[in-house]
């Protein structure tokens, strides 16, 4: 019995220390300077709690757990790998197995300790299970549609709310029975299968430039549900690393709802596209001023200031390199270049600057909105590559715009705008852009990557 | 228990102060990387899975156990791979070394 009590002691020794490396991990992440040493303490982190975790008493068999871990390795080295344009799915897709794990390991532990489960114990259980089913479904559901295995538009139906509503509430409502009555075992296949078709159905009405708030919040989504494990299991360790991931996705998506003047039930609840039928139909060919690749360098090449507004087209057209080059070439000329990063260009937190980042761009030409918005008078051309809606002044001027009041990069101000952008189609939520026919706006039709070269080839042809 | 639980009650609530604290300072250059550092983080869960098929009570409970254990071991390796792979990336274009000679 010492024997045991002292291998207890050792456990929750290495998981104070896991816990407190979390915390570091997470803290060095706030600097680019530091945040190498985040993923090391992380790293060691984990791999103490792991290990820590192997000496528990209860343990008998090592078998089936090292198969699980070596096979999880093999599965988890190729979703480390992938091309950092298809970050966003990956991330939603990770979401979705940090759900399932959570969801599998409550629903063994319930039907191991029914019908004796404590009320407290219970609710947490429950909580666990629909937070993890919903996290699991929707996440998937949300990879699918960045992977663009799904339609990306936002699937809308009559009464859509309401199905969701009520859904939820049966979930909810099962729960509260099962803690009152935790012998009645029927409920709990009803809860979590419950909690799977709401996860689908949620997520269904969203639109692709409403996902980085999506993601971030079921980033936060399955860190409570961890925490709820945590409870369920008693493991502080649990509770921390799920309060520090909830906490996490939380603030990022109230910083994504705030990027798009839109609260979370708007963007849950309220499908953007329903919105944009009206928007859409009083713009009738106006003329916009379109110019030519050659045209486009001699303008640039004669620029002190040029800002590059990227957007998820740019991701789209896997662009990043050539305007990698193109950065270099204008660099080399004189020329001040840097890049303006709005929140939510993209489809999740922070998407532009890893693949600019990746593109070898320094991080310091990477401008946050609110510094370089005051910039854009001062600066001499604005070079905008498949971003729309988020350049868009109409969300400054028109209330009747659906993205009114939606903080924008003031590229308008700029002398000289030039777009490129595949045609004059409305961007991703049909909303019809006005800076497109201002006077000092040049149209640059063609596809990002190829128009993108051609400037290069401009610049650097004499050479 | 009801200590337990108690006690489990103040983790949470000082754990979610000390994320919102930490995590407001995170720059928004690097929300990316910090969302698969958390994400590989979270994956701690998988220790309640190891417990789980170790213990070995039911044939129902290993077999959830084990597909938890993989779920949750390739975050824990794909998160901080592919957090890694990011951080790299990102590099200034000031000179890294603080120079020692003032002009």
């Amino acid at each position: 019995m010492t024997d045991f009590a002292g291998s207890q002691y050792l456990i929750e020794i290495i998981y104070l220390i896991a816990s407190a490396l979390f915390i570091l991990s997470l803290k060095w992440m706030s600097s680019p300077a530091t945040a190498r040493h985040g993923i090391l303490a992380g790293e060691i982190g984990m791999v103490l709690a792991i290990a820590g975790t192997l000496l528990h008493h209860g343990i008998i068999d090592y078998k089936w757990i090292i198969i699980g871990l070596v096979l999880g390795t093999g599965i988890g080295i190729p979703l480390g790998m992938v091309q950092m344009t298809a970050v966003p799915q990956r991330t939603a897709l990770s979401h979705a197995f940090g759900a399932l794990c959570v969801t599998l390991v409550g629903t063994a532990e319930f039907y191991l300790r029914t019908p004796n489960v404590p009320k407290f114990m219970m609710s947490v259980l429950s909580m666990e299970v629909i937070l993890g089913g919903l996290t699991f479904t929707g996440s998937l559901m949300a990879a699918g549609k960045l992977q663009e295995i799904l339609p990306q538009r936002p699937i809308t139906y009559k009464g859509q709310n309401l199905v969701n509503l009520l859904l939820f509430l049966v979930a909810v409502g099962s729960a509260v029975y099962l803690v009152l009555h935790p012998g009645a075992r029927i409920f709990f296949p009803i809860i979590v299968g419950v909690s799977l078709i709401f996860g689908v159905l949620l997520v269904i009405p969203i639109g692709g430039a409403d996902m980085p708030t999506v993601i971030s919040l079921l980033n936060s989504y399955a860190g409570l549900s961890a925490a709820a494990m945590g409870f369920v299991l008693d493991s502080k360790l649990l509770i921390i690393a799920g309060a520090l991931d909830g906490s996490s996705g939380l603030i990022l998506s109230v910083i994504m709802s705030k990027a798009m003047n839109r609260s979370f039930s708007n963007v849950l609840f309220g499908a953007f596209g329903q919105v944009q039928a009206s928007a859409a139909g009083e713009q009738e060919a106006k003329p916009v001023r379109s110019a030519t690749p050659e045209e486009a360098a001699a303008i640039l090449l004669a620029a002190n200031k040029v800002v590059i507004v990227p957007g998820y087209g740019m991701a789209v057209a896997q662009a990043q390199h050539k305007v990698r080059e193109l950065y270099d070439a204008l660099t080399k000329k004189g020329v001040e270049v840097r890049f303006a990063i709005h929140p939510v260009a993209g489809r999740m937190p922070g998407h532009m600057n890893v693949l600019l980042a990746e593109a070898d761009i320094p991080y310091d030409r990477l401008i946050e909105m609110d510094e370089i918005n005051g910039d854009f008078p001062q600066t001499d051309v604005a070079l905008i590559i498949g971003a729309n809606d988020v350049t868009n002044p109409a969300a400054r001027t028109d209330q009747s715009s659906p993205i009114f009041g939606m903080p924008i990069l003031d590229v308008d101000k700029a002398h000289t705008v030039m777009v490129i952008k595949r045609g004059m189609s409305p961007g991703f939520a049909g909303i019809d852009n006005p800076l497109y026919y201002l006077e000092r706006t040049l149209m640059l039709f063609g596809d990002a990557k190829q128009f993108v070269g051609a400037i290069v080839r401009e610049l650097t042809g004499g050479h | 228990m009801n200590t337990n639980l108690i006690d489990a009650l103040f983790v949470f609530m000082l754990a979610a102060f000390i994320g919102f604290e930490v995590i407001r300072h995170v720059s928004p250059l690097l929300h990316t990387p910090l969302m698969s550092l958390t994400n590989a983080l979270d994956a701690i869960a998988v220790v309640g899975a190891i417990v789980l098929v170790g213990e070995k009570k039911s044939t129902f409970a290993t077999v959830l156990g084990v597909i938890a254990i993989v779920a949750a071991t390739s975050n824990v390796v794909g998160g901080f791979f592919i957090t890694d792979r990011m951080l790299r990336m990102f590099k200034t274009s000031r000179p890294t070394k603080p120079q020692l000679t003032k002009p």
